[in-house]
């Protein structure tokens, strides 16, 4: 009996019981559908997150003073005040070979005013390789200049959520906004950024030098920063980066070998790792319940196959009686199982990928559909039904002829 | 001979019991014969049908068809057999209900390579033609009379264009009309070169056979030919 012919006779069968067959192939179709629409949803989870880690900066790595021991006793992490902006301006000068650009980043929250307005937003003190640094484009103005940032002139470029406020309805470039009761010109405004990760406002900030930001608005002699950020040429070098930048503020702060770091270092790739490791877990966790639904699915394909050889019973002596072999017999119902939970399975792919479509222009939730994950479910539907199928095949294969034709 | 079958045994245990549905039978049957098959029930010739039909293997004992030792074949192997070389027609006819008289009577050459789609089509209709129903070809059996019925499962029978044709109690389902029609059928067929075994228990049906035999306790009776029973 050639697959074609086989395959004929499955479809017959399965068409002749049409409500039965559906409600068998349900188990199938909801299993496949529930894990291609979470997989879908996940997948676009994923994406959206990795794709606002790139936006976070480019290739960056992140330098925080660290805890400092003084006595044996250790104060908590950023107590140290040893990090500084002449930190940052060697590693530029000395590590040019990685370091595409570096900006300090000194932090401060004030109320701004601009005339009858006013919002209080977070100030934030950095060089002007900044927008290099966090690959953040200028929208409109310019930024401020090395030599504004030489002498800490009142300068400063706005986020858009800051731009909101203030001016309603006016062009905010070459106005004068007070913060703290002091003026500062505006010279740009940064391209909307939108929420970081963690759900915070990166649009709602007052970006100054670093300069103006020690001296003017936190009076400070100190050189202190609350972080450097640092830009490599390329993602593969942050290991290497981070193990020259590590000996080099060593070097500078002047720590005994057996010191500890009096900062400590921090980069996208660990941030990367951690959604990295949660997408594993999700996956984890998937496949347990589709493993689970898929197996419940298929225990119903096995349950209605038995139920099928029973019926058939006369059928199958017949076939018998006039040449089927018990190979042929085997052929014919688990292609018919198969037919079954393959049918099911594509079911479930396009009421998955439709699920999943609809919950992402319903929730604007961004989506992904991999042919990996449709391929996938597939196979797996296929394979449910070839596993599930083959015992009540094998019974029917095993039947004997003679009893067969004498069932009622 | 086209079937010999040498002191053939079959033994059920029953429990301690053994049981001999045939009892050493031995037969010949040449090509070309019309054997009727009679007996009380229990008297062993469903058994002795079964094996003749390659359903069942004897305990003991030797089965040559066309030439061919056969008692000792596998499963599949026996299935080939049937295919090739036997044709069965069931009392209760065995068509596949909700499939038409056309796609039953294609069925045996679903198990073998001989023809294409459309030779198959071509042939099977042939073979409804053979057996008087070549307008009822897409009528499904419960469209059909119990006598058109046999005749599909006829049809089906001949597909494979078998040397022999296995019939049990096959007007056992029928009223007298489409008995005589069918039966009518048979010497058509036998007519035509081919070798029919047919069990029976009805006297007028058996009548059609040119011999019988006669089983009783798992062994054939000798008894009087239709030849002989011209003379008193």
């Amino acid at each position: 009996m050639n697959l074609w012919m086989i395959f004929k006779v499955a479809i017959r069968a399965i068409f002749r019981n049409k409500t039965r067959s559906l409600l068998t192939a349900l188990g199938i179709i909801v299993g496949i559908a529930a894990v291609i629409a979470v997989v879908a949803i996940g997948q676009g989870a994923t994406t959206m997150m990795m794709k606002e880690i790139n936006g976070i900066g480019n290739n960056l790595i992140m330098i925080f003073p660290g805890s400092r021991n003084q006595g044996g006793v250790h104060a908590g992490s950023g107590a140290s005040q040893t990090l500084t902006a002449e930190d940052g301006e060697a590693i530029s000068r000395d590590l040019t070979h990685l370091v595409r650009a570096v900006s300090p980043m000194v932090r401060s929250g004030a109320q701004v005013i601009y005339q009858e307005n006013n919002w209080s937003t977070q100030i934030q003190g950095v060089s002007v390789e900044f927008p290099d640094v966090r690959s953040w484009e200028i929208a409109n103005g310019v930024f401020f200049t090395a030599a504004d940032q030489r002498s800490g002139t009142r300068v400063c470029v706005l986020g858009r959520t800051v731009v909101d406020n203030l001016f309603p309805n006016d062009d905010p470039v070459g106005q004068s906004i007070r913060i703290r009761n002091m003026p500062f010109r505006v010279l740009g405004v940064m391209a909307r950024k939108g929420s970081n990760t963690m759900g915070h406002d990166q649009d709602d900030v007052v970006i100054v030098p670093y300069t103006t930001a020690k001296r003017v608005l936190q009076n400070s002699i100190f050189n202190n920063v609350n972080m450097l950020m640092v830009s490599l040429y390329s993602l593969g070098d942050i290991p290497a980066a981070k193990e020259e930048i590590g000996s080099l503020l060593r070097q500078r702060h002047k720590l005994s070998p057996n010191a500890d770091d009096d900062f400590s270092l921090i980069d996208m790739t660990e941030i990367t790792n951690t959604i990295g490791s949660m997408t594993r877990l999700m996956t984890i966790l998937l496949t347990t319940v589709a493993s689970i639904s898929l197996l419940v699915g298929g225990i119903g394909i096995m349950n209605i196959m038995l139920v099928s050889v029973t019926e058939r019973t006369r059928e199958i002596g017949l076939r018998m009686a006039i040449g089927a072999t018990p190979s042929d017999i085997l052929m014919q119902f688990i292609t018919e199982a198969m037919v079954l939970s393959t049918t099911g399975g594509l079911l479930g792919v396009l009421l998955g990928t439709f699920g999943a479509k609809l919950v992402g222009t319903l929730q604007q939730w961004p989506i992904l559909v991999t042919e990996s994950s449709v391929v996938v479910a597939f196979l797996f539907s296929a394979a449910v039904g070839m596993f599930f199928g083959f015992y009540p095949a094998l019974r029917a294969s095993r039947l004997n002829p003679i009893d067969c034709l004498r069932y009622e | 001979m086209l079937i010999t079958l040498q002191n053939l045994f079959k033994t059920y245990s029953m429990g301690d019991n053994a049981v001999h549905a045939l009892d050493g039978v031995s037969l010949t049957i040449a090509a070309g014969d019309f054997v009727a098959v009679m007996g009380a029930s229990g008297s062993g010739k469903s058994t002795l049908l079964n094996i003749l039909g390659c359903l069942d293997t004897p305990t003991a004992g030797a089965y040559l068809l066309d030439c061919v030792e056969v008692s000792r074949m596998s499963r599949t192997q026996l299935a080939h057999v049937r295919n090739q070389k036997l044709g069965f027609v069931f009392q209760n006819f065995n068509l596949l209900s909700r499939t038409s008289a056309i796609e039953n009577v294609e069925l045996p050459t679903f198990y073998n390579r001989r023809f294409s789609g459309k030779q198959r089509r071509q042939h099977a209709s042939e073979m409804l033609e053979r057996v008087g129903l070549g307008n009822r070809a897409d009528h499904t059996p419960s469209q059909l009379s119990g006598g058109q019925q046999q005749r599909v499962a006829i049809a089906r029978a001949l597909m494979n264009n078998p040397p022999v044709i296995l019939a049990d109690e096959p007007t056992g389902n029928l009223d007298t009309r489409s008995s005589v029609e069918i039966m009518a059928l048979f010497k058509q067929l036998n007519q035509d070169g081919i070798t029919i075994l047919m069990v029976t228990h009805e006297e007028d049906i058996a009548a059609c056979a040119k011999r019988r035999i006669l089983m009783r306790d798992g062994q054939i009776v000798p008894t009087l030919q239709p030849a002989d029973k011209a003379k008193p």
